[in-house]
């Protein structure tokens, strides 16, 4: 997909247009009116605390969930209730934590097949093990991975499962709800340079929600601060790291522990 | 004045090795960060060091707090010990607070256990400790319940808790982990205005290289169940001597620096 138009011109593959959702018996909103735009080719980052409403957005945008009011759409059409198989294929996500998201009782190769099982693409059992063992590659793993279990893995080597999952029917967009919050710092760095790796070589578009605007930083060059349910600043990640302008965004520019900054720049 | 000192600490789960030949010793007012991965031992060692290890686990070695060895002593005696001379904190609060009683009480309770004050003396000093850890009204915030507060005040809370019987060595296992990083920073500044005022000696765990620099002078790296490095924090941010805390170190660096305000995210 070799698209000649600049990104800002594209259409938004996936959007969301003032996105409310409030929650039985709550009494502010989870999401209070956002605007979202998810542009081919423009991986997004959505950054905030707890009880931001990223996760909300996120879950709106996988379709999972429907908004109190506003509109989610997927390359223009309304997202309707039953999520188009089109959608479903084009759309994967990838969540936190790799143990719960693993079923135990799966080989890694059906674990990596079910979103082709389910979609019922991919061919037939032998085209279906040829597109595990390619993404299982792709993931660097090797293709007799397969045959293993997920308590055999570690867990970053568990989170590759899950990404390889998710690339199994060559989605255009990767929705990352915190894939490295659970993760050792090194073994985060990796997967951190996996997902940049399958972004340039696979053109996809990740909307990658965290709580960490340093790994954002590294994925997405958009990027949304989310406080409270609404968005407080959106912009060019550049521009927001080096000149946030809202007050919270700067505040949580300021937490972020550091290292001292001769060293850092050292390295 | 050393405080507390471990002499090849080594701990196992029936023949496994989980921590191998671990020395070190806090003095009174020493900041010291312990960090390691998942796995590292580090957590074991911290356990080990308040006589709160894991049945069917055995530890060798010496564990000397305030001139006298305690490994291997029964649970009587580390009684003693826990809470009075050495006190913990833990990365989740909640699971350290009982759900049901007011937070009042249970900073009350080890007050009562370990200096004999009566019920009143005990919950007056937990509204003044509530003051010291700067939470909000503390008259009422006392009779609050774990759930009713935010994380970030009830890991607060947990630090009254833990210093209130003054104790000589505080051992922080990943206190901030759970916590927002707005959070995360308040609560690193309240600790190392604890430590400062009251001169306990702080054993901080935690896989965070950047925040265990922030607040300890010394770092001890741990790597399967070994120290691998030990030095003054400068040091080893600077000259790393293992390759694991090299490695720790560009990582954090890289981390660090592409959250910078200057130049970050540029790079892509």
């Amino acid at each position: 997909m070799s698209e000649p138009m600049p990104a800002e011109g594209r259409e938004p593959i996936l959007s969301g247009h003032q996105l409310t959702r409030q929650f039985a018996g709550r009494s502010h909103r989870a999401l209070d009116g956002v605007d979202v735009a998810v542009r081919p080719g423009v991986s997004l980052g959505i950054v905030g605390e707890s009880g931001a409403g990223k996760s909300t957005l996120l879950r709106l945008l996988l379709g999972v969930d429907r908004p109190t009011s506003g509109e989610v759409r997927f390359a223009g059409q309304p997202l309707d209730r039953a999520r188009s198989r089109e959608f479903r294929r084009q759309v994967q996500v990838v969540f936190q934590d790799p143990r719960s998201s693993l079923n135990p009782r799966m080989s890694v190769a059906s674990i990596v097949a079910e979103p082709l099982r389910s979609l019922r693409i991919g061919g037939d059992r032998a085209a279906r093990s040829a597109r595990v063992a390619e993404v299982l590659t792709a993931v660097g793993l090797r293709p007799e991975d397969g045959r293993r279990y997920p308590h055999e893995f570690s867990g970053g080597q568990r989170q590759r499962i899950a990404i390889a999952r998710a690339l199994a029917p060559a989605p255009r967009v990767l929705l990352a709800d915190e894939p490295v919050s659970a993760l050792d710092v090194s073994v985060r760095l990796q997967i951190i340079d996996l997902l940049r790796d399958l972004v340039d070589r696979l053109g996809l578009t990740l909307v990658l929600v965290s709580h960490d605007l340093a790994i954002v930083s590294q994925l997405c060059p958009e990027v949304l601060v989310m406080r409270h349910g609404r968005v407080v600043e959106r912009g060019a990640t550049a521009d927001v790291l080096t000149r946030p302008v809202d007050g919270y965004t700067r505040a949580l520019l300021a937490a972020i522990p550091q290292l001292p900054t001769d060293l850092v720049e050292e390295q | 004045m050393t405080v507390l000192e471990t002499t090849g600490l080594s701990i196992a789960l029936d023949r496994e090795p989980l921590v191998r030949d671990v020395s070190f010793a806090l003095d009174t007012r020493d900041r010291v960060g312990l960090i390691g991965e998942s796995g590292s031992g580090k957590s074991l060692t911290a356990l080990a060091l308040l006589g709160l290890l894991p049945a069917g686990m055995r530890a060798s070695g010496r564990i000397v707090i305030d001139g006298r060895d305690y490994l291997g002593a029964p649970d009587r005696q580390w009684r003693r010990v826990r809470g009075r001379t050495v006190s913990i904190v833990f990365q989740e609060p909640l699971t350290a607070l009982d759900p049901l009683m007011p937070v009042g009480r249970q900073i009350a309770g080890p007050l009562r256990l370990h200096q004999g004050l009566n019920r009143s003396d005990a919950e007056r000093r937990a509204i003044e400790w509530c003051e010291r850890v700067h939470l909000p009204d503390p008259a009422r915030l006392v009779r609050a319940l774990p759930h009713e507060i935010s994380g970030g005040q009830r890991q607060r809370v947990a630090l009254a808790m833990a210093l209130a019987c003054r104790p000589r060595v505080l051992i922080a296992d990943e206190p901030t982990t759970a916590l927002d990083v707005t959070v995360q920073a308040q609560i690193l500044a309240l600790l190392d205005e604890l430590i400062e005022e009251t001169g306990v000696a702080l054993l901080f765990i935690s896989h965070d290289l950047p925040v265990v620099a922030g607040l300890a002078r010394h770092l001890l790296v741990m790597r399967d169940g070994r120290l691998v490095e030990s030095g003054p924090v400068d040091d080893v941010l600077r000259r790393p001597r293992s390759d694991y805390a090299r490695q720790l170190v560009t990582s954090a660096a890289r981390v660090t620096r592409l959250a910078r305000p200057a130049g970050g995210g540029e790079d892509r």
